[in-house]
């Protein structure tokens, strides 16, 4: 594929607002995870809320679209300059030469969840609940486009945890196919009851923070952040972070377990190594999806071993983000540019013994390390799964 | 302005309405042959699926699996290679509907089954797991642009990858009371296979445009199109049913798309 330059990027998560905070944690190796305390949710269970996120207000134009999952949107889209860096990419284009693709999982389903409370006699919801604005899935995109005044084409993407990773991939397709010149991609997902009853019904859910791929480790935490990368054919400058390779595949197996020898994740990766014209021993580092609960880490071990051997070495942030859901693949890739910029790779907190049948090495502690190329794995409910490769231009 | 066009070939085509049990006898109300008589839609078991799996599938994935193998059958297309693009404004309501009333209740004890069909890319997994299909698939969702979103995406995958893509546009709509909110009359659903290499059949070449998107002659239909966002493929399909090459107008999102006919014989 013909490589892309993410020339502006910005995450927000439990661990920070914006990329410097982000990146302070990640030196610190300091977890954003924290004991459930949201909304009326009587759960045991750790998550990585975001502090700030109903303190947001949205511009009184765009009131109709408040949830709390467009307010964390606006957060994110507030941190790091981005939405001035995509105004002057618009000016310079064209807003109609913009395009955007964005993650989700759960949009504003909480607004429909509290709405449901709050039904009358008669069964009705409240008439101030508005559907398209909040809860539909779209509602993020809607929100975003109009916050950043851009105006190409648009889609949401919602193959669960794999969502804003694909988010690269459709937009990557349509500047090849020379439909827009530039794209913003991400991925927002916010805490709702949904998901953290539902991943509690399937025994998903760890009492602790996640300890991703430790021998004891006992399920995810659930997070939510908002991530943002503008995408545009690359300038040449130097250190510029390249997104240069994307593999996308289906496991065709189960709806909530993975392939237990992950040969879908395997397909993704390799194919991802094959559109970047490179080999495993060009890859100095793997984001690893590591979720943290016993099947998914183990099949995700089997496959990384399976594509790169036993001399990669890989880790999870997700015991410092928790499980952001639809925003963990543009979290992850932010969280690799930060890594490939800054020249570290990050320990994954909060493991403290490595489960022995992993045969790569898992980095527990961040290393100094001028990292040239990393891989990062998303995989979803459904069996969809999407690597990406990125890298420093030279 | 996006000038841009892309054009593919349409392999196959499988549709479900209110009315239109499926493609053929849809494209004989299209045509003009046969006259529109409205009933509710039917929906298919679905035979591809193992029985465990079967028993678990509400009416969305029923829906769009069903489209999805009648334009597979139409193409004779082997399904299990095909890249798939799924979209629709709003995944399954009834489970939706279900989850937000047991969280509203004393007992927020959720069903794992129910939260794991209440992904968007329900439809999309088990038609990985029926077809045994894992090329990459994806889900999309751009409200009442959502067959447009899906369109264009299919496209960008056959103009960039080279290879098909079978596009599956789908509508359940919710009960009450998110009806009220969403009301969509009855279940829709259109998938296409487009394919860049596939002479003699139909192509289109798609851009967008400014212009305003061509209703349906028959009220009922274009009741339909209005309403419903997979119906949205209405013009095109009808172009398609008549053989008649020309350009279909489609609602999309702020912008329409522009689809140009050709090759019919």
């Amino acid at each position: 594929m013909k490589p892309l330059a993410l020339t502006h990027f910005t995450a927000t998560s439990c661990i920070g607002r914006g990329v410097t905070e982000t990146l302070r944690s990640l030196l610190e190796g300091r977890s954003g995870l924290t004991p459930c305390a949201f909304e009326t949710v009587r759960l045991e269970t750790h998550v990585g809320e975001v502090p700030g996120v109903d303190e947001m207000s949205l511009p009184p134009e765009l009131a109709r679209f408040d949830s709390r999952n467009n307010r964390l949107a606006l957060l994110g889209l507030s941190a790091d300059g981005f939405m001035e860096a995509v105004s002057a990419c618009a000016a310079r284009l064209g807003g109609g030469r913009v395009g955007l693709f964005l993650g989700t999982s759960t949009s504003g389903m909480l607004e429909t969840e509290i709405a449901y409370r709050r039904r009358d006699a008669t069964g009705a919801l409240p008439a101030r609940f508005d559907y398209a604005a909040t809860h539909n899935s779209y509602s993020l995109a809607a929100f975003t486009q109009r916050v950043l005044g851009i105006e190409g084409p648009s889609a949401v993407i919602c193959t669960a945890c794999s969502s804003s990773a694909k988010a690269f991939a459709s937009a990557r397709r349509m500047i090849e196919a020379g439909l827009i010149d530039a794209a913003v991609v991400g991925g927002v997902d916010s805490l709702c009851l949904t998901t953290l009853y539902g991943f509690h019904s399937l025994q998903l859910v760890s009492r602790n923070p996640c300890r991703p791929f430790d021998a004891a480790r006992d399920g995810i935490s659930i997070g939510e952040a908002a991530a943002f990368a503008l995408l545009e054919r690359p300038s040449g400058a130097p250190g510029t972070i390249l997104l240069t390779g994307i593999g996308e595949s289906s496991d065709a197996y189960h709806m909530s377990s993975p392939h237990p020898e992950g040969l879908g994740a395997q397909t993704a990766m390799r194919q991802a190594l094959e559109t970047a014209a490179l080999g495993p021993q060009d890859i100095d580092y793997v984001n690893l999806h590591g979720t943290g609960t016993p099947s998914n880490d183990s099949a995700e071990a089997r496959a990384v071993s399976a594509v790169f051997g036993s001399g990669i070495a890989g880790s999870s942030t997700k015991g410092a983000t928790g499980h952001t859901l639809g925003a963990a693949g543009a979290l992850e890739a932010v969280l690799c540019a930060l890594a490939l910029r800054q020249g570290f790779a990050p320990g994954g907190v909060n493991t403290t013994e490595t489960d022995p049948t992993v045969g790569f090495e898992y980095l527990r502690e961040n290393r100094r390390w001028p990292l040239a190329r990393v891989l990062s794995n998303s995989f979803g409910f459904g069996g969809s799964n999407c690597s990406l490769v990125l890298q420093r231009a030279d | 302005m996006t000038s841009i066009s892309l054009s593919a070939y349409i392999g196959g085509i499988g549709l479900i309405g209110p009315g239109l049990p499926d493609w053929r006898s849809a494209r004989d109300v299209l045509s003009g042959e046969r006259s529109y008589c409205p009933a509710p839609t039917v929906l298919p078991p679905v035979e591809a699926l193992p029985a465990a799996e079967r028993r678990r599938t509400g009416a969305t994935v029923r829906l769009a699996l069903a489209v999805a193998q009648q334009a597979v059958n139409d193409a004779g297309a082997d399904a299990a290679a095909l890249k798939t693009v799924f979209t629709s404004s709003g995944g399954d309501g009834a489970i939706c509907h279900e989850i937000c009333a047991t969280l509203a209740s004393e007992d927020r004890q959720l069903s794992p089954t129910r939260f794991h069909n209440s992904v968007h890319n329900a439809a999309a997994g088990y038609w990985g797991i029926a077809m045994k299909a894992t090329a990459s698939s994806t889900a999309l969702c751009a409200f009442d642009g959502s067959f447009g979103a899906g369109l264009i995406e299919a496209m960008t995958i056959a103009a960039v990858d080279g290879t098909p893509a079978l596009l599956v546009a789908y509508e359940t709509g919710y009960p009450e009371p998110l009806n009220g909110k969403r009301p969509l009359p009855d279940a829709f659903g259109v998938a296409l296979l487009v394919d860049p290499h596939l002479p003699p059949r139909p192509r289109i070449t798609i851009t967008l445009t400014d212009a305003a998107a061509d209703r349906m002659p028959q009220p009922p239909l274009e009741a339909l199109r209005a309403a419903i966002p997979a119906a949205r493929s209405l013009p095109l399909l009808r172009r398609l049913a008549r053989g008649e090459n020309g350009i279909a107008t489609l609602d999309y999102l702020e912008r329409r798309i522009q689809v140009e006919v050709s090759g019919c014989l």
